[in-house]
């Protein structure tokens, strides 16, 4: 890296001011009330507050509506992870083999990354609804009694399956490009070296793709906590009820709707603890491990 | 060990662009041939189709008694070192190297033997536990070579495998690949654009240009014969000297004045290319042609002399020993080592 030297000491620090302010206004004021509000009771109408200590967080963890949406979240996150990763890189390779028409395949491939969430979860509901959908009716026609908002897992299913419908056109770009980027002459090497067109992918292809995958490993850890939130208010529209929501979508709903402040605050403090810990993990122990030039 | 034939071996691509007319020749076990050519003349394209990289549009390549048109590169037993050495970054050097055994189903103990044989060949013994980012552009060329000795193969492609290294480096591993080859008596593909690597690594040589087969034959027939104007300048550096004439009874008129007397094309008229050799001609004060020296150009073991003969581009190198300055001299030819091509095809004549 470059080192540059100013004159002045002050001029680097002025430079900087209009970022660090803006992090500052949106995320670490934010942040620290947060914090601040998660020790306190917060009145329904707004008329005070009181001190309780670490009250909303034991209340956390004893609160069974709680732990059951940290244990949804782990799998949906789990699973949308697995299969939007999963079935981005099938495409990928396979668009890779791809000679005749390659770029009108894979421009048609990654035509829904430009879809808003709030319309993929939409588009989600319309094919999922109870009446009308047409995935209901196909499930209908198979004996399956389909019935989004109203069986848990009915619900779990249309918010998996619309969530990892959304994400796989970013993932297959950048497995694309990842394999693109794999040295003509590397994979020439392997067909020479090795029959199995299965074994050069998981010998040759597989590991020099990690770095694109674990990379992409972690943006989808992360959208399937949070940026999914926006599918899932579509589909449960505010009112959860019984329906299953991921802890991110609790935060809203705990807070916005149910008026309790003080709690909602509480998991968001664990929600960025949690991100802190990704974060962490991300750059100490695996991002080491998986470059090797 | 094999021999390879090619039986009107012919390449088009998709889009009608004809990369190579069918061409036939033999490669006789053991033999190293060497492709030569500027780029873009088919000669890269020829070795990925005997690899199997390319498909063959026409045309039947054996290896050995089979056809391999059909057969997957991993199953023609062929081994291939590549330009960029292309080596598996994630891979330590005993892993790429054991890689293609692995593959074959050979049990572990005797794939270590062989990559430790393999390694004290190149002198890689301390390296065979790194990774290829931990390498330099010399040792990583080695482990390309051991990748391909391992598998004890009867065919060695080499996609000019020393273009990325510098000068030196390239002549110690050029001298090193020879005798490799030699040792070994692999029958040997070798593509290069470098025509001194051509005539030094080559059993024969084959000058290959715009898709055609210009020569085939040793190095010392391609140069001291060459089959057309273009392997005259191409194959020799600095490159043969070709002047425009026209035949005039037993010498040749060159265009701009001066006459070459004692040689001329049998059972040929009208006009001509002559080709002469730089080394092939000597400073005499009674010689009858008058050369105009530009520049002289010192290369140690010799200098070089660029200037005209009757207005036509002419170089000329003298030993070192030789005085050499800008001006007016003259030059004798000795007459056998004048070279007749015709003025349309560029053939020999």
């Amino acid at each position: 890296m470059k080192r540059t030297a100013f004159s002045n000491p002050w001029l680097p620090i002025l430079l900087l001011v209009p970022q660090l302010s803006i992090i500052a206004v949106f995320f670490y004021w934010p942040a620290g009330y947060a914090i601040q509000s998660s020790f306190y009771l917060q009145d329904p109408f707004g008329f005070g507050s009181t001190f309780v200590g670490l009250e909303n967080y034991t209340d956390l963890a004893s609160s069974t509506n709680y732990l059951d949406s940290l244990k949804f979240t782990v799998l949906f996150t789990i699973i949308v992870t697995f299969l939007s990763l999963g079935i981005a890189l099938l495409l990928a390779v396979k668009a890779d083999k791809v000679l005749r028409g390659a770029r009108t395949y894979r421009t048609l491939l990654m035509w829904v990354y430009a879809i808003a969430p709030p319309v993929a979860g939409l588009m989600g509901v319309m094919l999922f609804d109870q009446s009308r959908g047409n995935l209901t009716q196909l499930f209908r026609s198979l004996g399956w009694d389909y019935t989004l908002g109203v069986n848990y897992w009915d619900t779990a299913i249309a918010m998996i399956s619309v969530s990892v419908w959304k994400q796989i056109p970013v993932n297959f770009i950048f497995f694309l490009s990842g394999l693109q980027a794999i040295p003509r002459s590397v994979r020439e090497a392997a067909l020479i070296d090795n029959p199995s067109g299965m074994r050069r992918f998981w010998d040759i292809t597989f590991p020099l793709l990690a770095p694109t995958g674990f990379f992409l490993l972690i943006i989808n850890i992360t959208y399937a906590l949070f940026d999914t939130f926006g599918i899932i208010d579509t589909i449960v529209k505010g009112e959860p009820g019984n329906n299953p929501m991921t802890l991110v979508y609790r935060v809203f709903v705990d807070g916005f709707r149910g008026g309790d402040l003080g709690g909602s605050s509480a998991q968001s403090v664990v929600l960025m603890v949690l991100v802190l810990v990704l974060t962490i993990v991300q750059f100490r122990f695996l991002e080491r491990r998986i470059h090797y030039t | 060990m094999a021999k390879v034939t090619l039986d009107r071996v012919r390449k088009v691509y998709p889009n009608g662009f004809e990369a190579l007319y069918p061409c036939s020749f033999d490669i006789p076990d053991g033999e190293l041939i060497v492709l030569v050519g500027p780029s873009g003349c088919g000669k890269s394209t020829l070795l990925r189709m005997i690899a199997g990289l390319e498909e063959i549009t026409e045309g039947e390549l054996s290896i050995g008694d089979r056809v391999v048109n059909d057969i997957d590169p991993a199953n023609r037993n062929i081994a291939m070192v590549f330009q960029n050495y292309a080596l598996y970054p994630h891979m330590t050097v005993a892993n790429n190297m054991g890689y293609g055994l692995r593959n074959r189903g050979l049990p572990k103990s005797e794939i270590a033997a062989k990559v430790r044989e393999a390694g004290e060949m190149l002198n890689l013994t301390e390296l065979l536990d790194r990774r290829p980012s931990q390498l330099s552009g010399g040792q990583r060329q080695r482990v390309a070579m051991g990748r391909a000795i391992v598998r004890s193969p009867d065919l060695f492609l080499f996609d000019e495998p020393l273009s990325n290294l510098d000068a030196k480096l390239r002549n110690q591993m050029r001298v090193e690949i020879r005798a490799l080859q030699r040792r070994l008596k692999t029958t040997s593909v070798y593509v290069t654009h470098d025509q001194v690597e051509a005539m030094t690594m080559a059993d024969r040589i084959i000058v290959l240009n715009a898709g055609r087969i210009e020569q085939m034959g040793s190095p010392a027939e391609i140069y001291g014969a060459p089959a057309s104007t273009f392997v005259a300048s191409f194959m020799g550096a600095p490159p043969m000297n070709l002047l425009k004439g026209t035949v005039n009874g037993s010498g040749v008129l060159l265009d701009g004045g001066p006459t070459i007397t004692r040689a001329a094309p049998v059972g040929h008229t009208g006009p001509v290319t002559v080709g002469i050799r730089p080394e092939d001609i000597e400073l005499s004060d009674d010689g009858d042609l008058p050369f105009d020296v530009d520049i002289v150009e010192e290369l140690g073991a010799n200098r070089l002399m660029h200037g005209h003969l009757g207005g036509q581009p002419f170089s000329v190198s003298v030993n070192k020993d030789m005085h050499a300055a800008t001006g007016q001299i003259k030059l004798a030819l000795k007459p056998a080592a004048v070279h007749f091509f015709d003025t349309e095809e560029g053939r020999r004549l």
